[in-house]
C-alpha cells in the first residue's frame, strides 16, 4: 500500500528532526536553562521533566490508538457498515476520571512550587536589594545598600539571595537570566520584584541573559551579564566603587579623558569622580571592569569599545547614542581609541582587577 | 413613519437601482445577500491572507536562518511579525471560521440563509475593510510593529510617533464589527431557524461548535474593542488611558486584551473542532462518539476560556494566590480538551476508516493539536512559565495549538466540504502531498523551536549571535517554513486546477456523509433545499439513507413532516440584494482615515453617509423574489 510507505519516510523524518533537536541542545548551552545554576532555575527545570515524562506519555497514548483503530480498520477488509456506536459510557466515565488524575497530578506540584517559590517569604534583612531599571535598550542597575549605580552588568555574592526591584523608564522589558532564573517583566508605573537563590553547587562565572519582551528597535541587543562571585571577590568589587580615584597618567589615556570631556560624552555619561553625567544614561564607572560593551554587545576589547563610539549605530542599529565623527574625520580612529583607552582604564587600578570573574558559567 | 420611510425608498431606489434576481456579473456579487457566496467569499478572502501570512513568515525565517543575518533590518523584521499574527489571527483563521459558518450553517439546520441576510453582507465588507486599511499602512509610512498583542506603552504615542498603530487599532475595531454582528447573526439563525425535528440535541457538532464559538465572540469583543478604543483616544485626543510618563497604566491593556485574547484562542479552534467532528464520523463510518459530552466539554472551554486570561501575565506579577488561582482554572480546561481528543479517538475505534486527504489532516490534527495541549499545561505551571514565557518554547506551543491544530483541522475541513461549495472534487492524488508538506514542513518549523526556548532563545528578536547554540535549529526550522510553503504553493496549483477542469464533478454526495448539507446538489442551488427538510434523528441524512438505524416513532415523524409542509405552503422567499451594506462598509473605511489623519471634514460627510446607508437600509424594504419549482423540482 502506497499510503504506508511514505507514512514510513515522514516517520523518519521527524525522528530525525527529533534527534538534532536534541543534539542540537547539548552543543552550546551558554544560555541554556536545561542545565540550570541557580537553584529557582533548577527547580524550574525539575517541573520541566516531569511533566515531559507525563505529555510523553498521552501523546504514546493517543498515537498508538489512533495508529491501532486504522491498522484494524484496515486488516477488516469488508464492506459492512461498523456497528453504529454513539460511545461506551463506562470508558467515557473511566477517561475523564483518568484525566482529572492527570491534571491533579500536575497541579499539586505546581501549588507546591509556587508556594516554595515566592518572594514575599525570602527574608528581606539577609538578601542583597538590588534595583533595576530597564531602558530602551540597556539596564540600569543600582545597589541601594553599597550606593553602586552601574549599566548592563552586575557581580552578585554566591550564597546570598539576591531580592531585585524591578522598574521600567519608558517600555515593557523583561530580565532574564535562564541558568539562575525564570523572567519577570519590567513595567511602567508597577514595581516588581524577582529572586535568585545561589549555593555552593552554583559555579562562580559570568551567566547570560536577555530582554525577553519586545521593546522594538535594538531589543535583540539589549543582554545582560550576571557575575556571580565569591563572598571575597564580591567585596572587592563593592570595594573597587568606594576607593578614591586616581586616574591613570599615560599620555592616551590623559588624552581620552580630556576629549570625554570635549567631545560630550561627559554630557550623558556619569563616571564617579570625574563627571556627572544624567541620570538616565548608563553610568560608566568602573567601565574597566566589565566584560562587554553596548549592553552585552561585544567584548570590551580596546577596539571593540573604539568602533562602538565611533558610530554605535553601526553596531546596534537604533540606538539613541549620537555619531559624534564624520565618517571621513581623519582623527576619528585616533580620538576614539584614546577615550576606549580611557575608558577601560576605570577600576582597573588597585587590586580590583582581581575580582574580575573569568570563565562562562559552565 | 409611514411617510419618512416610503420617502427613504424613493430617495434609496433613486440613487442606486437595487438589484434583483436578473442582475448578473460583479453587481451581483457586490450586493448579494446570499450565504453562500458570501461563505465562499469569506474563503477566498481567507485564503488570500493565509497565504500572505504564509509568506511573511517564511520571511521572518530567512531572517533567522543564521546568526546575524540582515535580511531584514529590526523594523522591517517587527513590522513582518506584527503583520504575520494579525494576519493570521483576525484576517485568515478567524473568517476561514466564520466563512465556513456561512456557508454551512443554513445547509446544515435545514434553512435557506441565514436570519438577517444584509447585516451578513454588512459583516463580510466591514471585515474586507478593515482588512484593507490595515494593510494600506505598508504603503502609508509602515506596517504596524508592536506584536499582534501590541502591549501598551509600546503603542503610545512617545514609543511609536508613526501612523502605523492606528492603522491596528482602526482595522482591528472595524473587523470586530463584522466579527460581532455576524456572530449575532448566526446565533439567531442557530437558535430560530432551524427545520422541523431539528432539535438542539439532533443538531451537528459543527453547528454546536459554531453556537459556543458565536456566543464568546458576543463576550470577548466588547472588552478589546474597549481597549482599542481606549489606544485611539490616546493618540487621537490625548488622554493618558496607556500614557506612563502621565501616570497611565500600561498593565490594564494586557488585561483587558486577554480577557479577549483568551476567548479568541478557542473562537479559532472551536470551528475547527466541529469541523473535525464531522469529518472523522464521516471517514469511520460510524455516528460521533459521545454526543453530549462533546457539546458540554465545549461548553466548559468556551465558559472556562474567560477564567484563564492572567496565564497569559503570569511574568507581569500576579502574587503566589494569583499565580495558583490562574494556574488551576488553566488545569481545568485540560479535563473537557482531552474528552473531546479521546472521544474522536473513541469515533475512529471498531469503524471503517477510509484515509482520504481529509482523513489524514484530521488525524494531523489530533497528534499536533495533543502536542499542543500537552505544551498547553506546561505553560500553565506559573513556574515553568517564567521561563517558558516570551521565549521560542512559547512560539512552538501556540503554533501547535493554533496553526497545527485550527489550521490543520480547517484543512481537514475543506476538503471535506470542497466539492459542496464549489461542485468540483479536489485531487486525491495532488491532496496526499499537500498533507504531507504541510504536515512534516510544520513540525520541521515548529518542533525545533521548543529547543531553542530552552536554550533561552527569547521570541520577537530581529537576530541573534553566534555562540548560542542557536544556528543548528534556526536552520531547520527556516527548511521547515519553505517545505510548509512549497505545500501551500502546491494547494494552490490545485485549486486553480480543479476550479478550471470540466471532468471532476462533484456528486451530491461523495464521501457518504451524514448531514443534510449533502443531500442537495453540489454547488447547492440558489433557494438550498427544494422543499424543507424533514429530520428525525441525529444525522439526519445518514438515517434517510440507512433507516434501518431511525429511533423515531410514526407519529413523531408525521409530525415533523407536517410542519415541513407546511412551512413550504407559502413559496420560497429569496432575500433582497441590497447595495446598503456595501456602502456603509465604506463609509466606515474612509471614516477610518479621517480618524487616523485627523481629517474632521472626511470623518463629518463619511459619517453622513453612514447614517444615510443606514436609513435607507432600514427603510427599503424586504424585497426578494419568489423561487418556483417546476414539477420535478428544477428552477423555472
Amino acid at each position: 500500500m502506497p499510503k504506508i510507505k511514505w507514512t514510513r519516510w515522514s516517520l523518519l523524518f521527524v525522528v530525525t528532526i527529533v534527534l538534532v533537536s536534541l543534539s542540537g541542545c547539548a552543543s552550546t548551552n551558554i544560555q541554556s536553562w536545561l542545565s540550570p545554576s541557580g537553584i529557582i532555575a533548577k527547580k524550574q527545570l525539575s517541573l520541566l521533566t516531569y511533566t515531559s515524562w507525563l505529555g510523553s506519555f498521552v501523546l504514546a497514548a493517543v498515537i498508538i490508538a489512533i495508529l491501532t483503530a486504522v491498522f484494524i480498520s484496515f486488516k477488516k477488509n469488508s464492506d459492512e457498515l461498523p456497528v453504529q456506536s454513539h460511545g461506551n459510557v463506562a470508558v467515557e466515565l473511566g477517561l475523564i476520571v483518568a484525566s482529572i488524575a492527570l491534571v491533579t497530578a500536575v497541579a499539586i506540584p505546581t501549588i507546591r512550587a509556587i508556594n516554595d517559590l515566592r518572594i514575599d517569604r525570602v527574608p528581606v534583612e539577609d538578601a542583597l536589594i538590588i534595583n533595576i531599571t530597564g531602558y530602551q535598550w540597556w539596564w540600569q542597575f543600582e545597589y541601594p545598600d553599597s550606593g553602586i549605580l552601574t549599566a548592563n552588568e552586575i557581580h552578585i555574592p554566591r550564597g546570598k539571595n539576591v531580592i531585585f526591584n524591578l522598574d521600567s523608564a519608558d517600555v515593557l522589558h523583561s530580565f532574564w537570566v535562564p541558568k539562575l532564573a525564570g523572567k519577570k517583566d519590567l513595567i511602567p508605573n508597577q514595581r516588581n520584584q524577582l529572586w535568585f537563590a545561589t549555593d555552593e553547587n552554583t559555579p562562580l562565572g559570568i551567566y547570560y541573559g536577555q530582554c525577553a519582551e519586545l521593546c522594538l528597535g535594538a531589543h535583540a541587543y539589549m543582554k545582560t551579564r550576571v557575575i556571580v562571585d565569591s563572598p571575597e571577590d564580591y567585596q572587592k568589587w563593592v570595594d573597587s566603587f568606594t576607593t578614591k580615584y586616581s586616574f591613570a597618567s599615560n599620555p592616551e589615556v590623559a588624552k581620552g579623558k580630556q576629549l570625554f570631556t570635549q567631545k560630550g560624552c561627559a554630557a550623558c555619561h556619569a563616571i564617579k569622580g570625574f563627571s556627572s553625567g544624567s541620570p538616565d544614561k548608563p553610568n560608566l564607572t568602573n567601565f574597566g571592569l566589565r566584560n562587554t560593551v553596548g549592553a552585552g554587545l561585544v567584548a570590551s576589547s580596546k577596539d571593540n569599545v573604539a568602533a562602538w563610539i565611533a558610530n554605535p549605530q553601526a553596531m546596534k542599529p537604533g540606538n539613541y547614542m549620537p555619531t559624534l565623527w564624520q565618517e571621513d574625520d581623519p582623527n576619528r580612529d585616533e580620538e576614539t581609541q584614546a577615550i576606549a583607552a580611557f575608558l577601560l582604564s576605570l577600576g582597573k587600578e588597585g587590586e580590583t582587577q582581581a575580582s574580575m570573574g573569568g570563565s562562562n558559567g559552565n | 413613519m409611514a411617510i419618512s420611510s416610503q420617502t427613504a425608498r424613493n430617495l434609496g431606489n433613486k440613487v442606486l437601482i437595487r438589484p434583483n434576481s436578473q442582475t448578473k456579473g460583479i453587481v451581483s456579487w457586490l450586493t448579494t445577500v446570499d450565504h453562500k457566496r458570501l461563505g465562499i467569499m469569506y474563503l477566498v478572502a481567507s485564503f488570500l491572507f493565509l497565504f500572505t501570512a504564509t509568506i511573511e513568515s517564511a520571511l521572518i525565517r530567512t531572517q533567522l536562518i543564521r546568526p546575524d543575518n540582515n535580511f531584514l533590518n529590526p523594523e522591517v523584521f517587527n513590522q513582518m511579525f506584527t503583520l504575520h499574527g494579525v494576519t493570521m489571527v483576525f484576517l485568515a483563521i478567524m473568517p476561514m471560521g466564520t466563512g465556513f459558518a456561512n456557508f454551512l450553517v443554513p445547509l446544515m439546520i435545514g434553512a435557506r440563509d441565514l436570519a438577517f441576510p444584509r447585516l451578513n453582507a454588512f459583516g463580510f465588507w466591514i471585515y474586507i475593510a478593515g482588512a484593507t486599511l490595515f494593510y494600506s499602512s505598508i504603503f502609508l509610512g509602515g506596517a504596524p510593529n508592536a506584536g499582534w498583542f501590541a502591549y501598551a506603552p509600546l503603542t503610545s504615542l512617545s514609543a511609536n510617533p508613526g501612523n502605523g498603530i492606528d492603522f491596528y487599532m482602526i482595522g482591528l475595531f472595524l473587523a470586530g464589527i463584522g466579527t460581532l454582528s455576524t456572530a449575532m447573526n448566526i446565533i439567531v439563525t442557530i437558535i430560530s431557524m432551524r427545520a422541523p425535528g431539528m432539535t438542539l440535541w439532533r443538531m451537528p457538532m459543527f453547528i454546536w461548535m459554531v453556537l459556543i464559538t458565536m456566543f464568546l465572540i458576543l463576550f470577548a469583543f466588547p472588552p478589546f474593542t474597549i481597549a482599542l478604543v481606549q489606544v485611539i483616544m490616546d493618540r487621537t485626543f490625548g488622554s493618558l488611558f496607556y500614557v506612563p510618563e502621565q501616570g497611565g497604566m500600561p498593565i490594564l491593556w494586557q488585561h483587558l486584551f486577554w480577557i479577549f485574547g483568551h476567548p479568541e484562542v478557542y473562537i479559532i479552534i472551536l470551528p475547527a473542532f466541529g469541523a473535525i467532528s464531522e469529518v472523522i464520523p464521516t471517514f469511520s463510518r460510524k455516528p460521533l462518539s459521545g454526543y453530549p459530552i462533546m457539546v458540554f466539554s465545549g461548553m466548559t472551554i468556551g465558559f472556562m476560556g474567560f477564567a484563564v486570561w492572567a496565564h497569559h501575565m503570569f511574568t507581569t506579577g500576579l502574587g503566589p494566590y494569583g499565580e495558583m488561582a490562574f494556574a488551576v482554572t488553566s488545569f481545568v480546561i485540560g479535563v473537557p480538551t482531552g474528552a473531546k481528543i479521546f472521544n474522536w479517538v473513541m469515533t475512529m475505534w471498531g469503524g471503517k476508516i477510509r484515509l482520504t486527504t481529509s482523513m489524514l489532516f484530521a488525524i494531523g490534527f489530533l497528534v499536533t493539536f495533543v502536542m499542543g495541549g500537552i505544551t498547553g499545561i506546561m505553560v500553565a505551571i506559573s513556574p515553568l512559565d517564567a521561563q517558558i514565557n516570551s521565549s521560542y518554547f512559547l512560539v512552538a506551543h501556540f503554533h501547535y495549538a493554533m496553526g497545527g491544530g485550527a489550521l490543520l483541522g480547517f484543512m481537514a475541513g475543506f476538503y471535506y466540504w470542497f466539492p459542496k461549495f464549489t461542485g468540483k472534487m479536489l485531487s486525491e492524488k495532488v491532496g496526499r502531498f499537500v498533507f504531507a508538506f504541510i504536515a512534516i514542513g510544520f513540525h520541521t518549523v515548529f518542533f525545533p523551536q521548543h529547543f531553542l526556548g530552552f536554550l533561552g532563545m527569547p521570541r520577537r528578536i530581529q537576530t541573534y549571535a553566534d555562540g548560542y547554540g542557536f544556528n543548528t535549529l534556526n536552520f531547520i526550522s527556516t527548511m521547515g517554513s519553505y517545505i510548509a510553503l512549497t505545500g501551500a504553493l502546491l494547494l494552490a496549483y490545485d485549486i486553480i486546477k480543479t476550479m478550471r477542469s470540466t471532468d471532476r464533478k462533484a456528486p451530491n454526495d461523495p464521501w457518504d456523509a451524514r448531514s443534510l448539507e449533502w443531500s442537495i446538489p453540489s454547488p447547492p442551488p440558489v433557494h438550498d433545499f427544494d422543499t424543507t427538510p424533514v429530520v428525525t434523528g441525529q444525522d439526519t441524512f445518514w438515517l434517510e439513507k440507512y433507516p434501518q438505524f431511525k429511533n423515531i416513532s410514526n407519529k413523531e415523524e408525521a409530525e415533523i413532516t407536517k410542519l415541513s409542509k407546511e412551512s413550504d405552503k407559502h413559496g420560497i422567499h429569496m432575500p433582497g440584494a441590497s447595495w446598503w451594506p456595501l456602502i456603509a462598509a465604506v463609509a466606515l473605511f474612509f471614516g477610518g482615515y479621517a480618524v487616523i489623519y485627523d481629517n474632521i471634514l472626511l470623518g463629518l460627510i463619511m459619517f453622513g453617509l453612514l447614517l444615510f446607508s443606514v436609513y435607507a437600509w432600514a427603510f427599503e424594504g424586504v424585497g426578494g423574489y419568489y423561487v418556483k419549482l417546476d414539477s420535478d423540482g428544477g428552477k423555472q
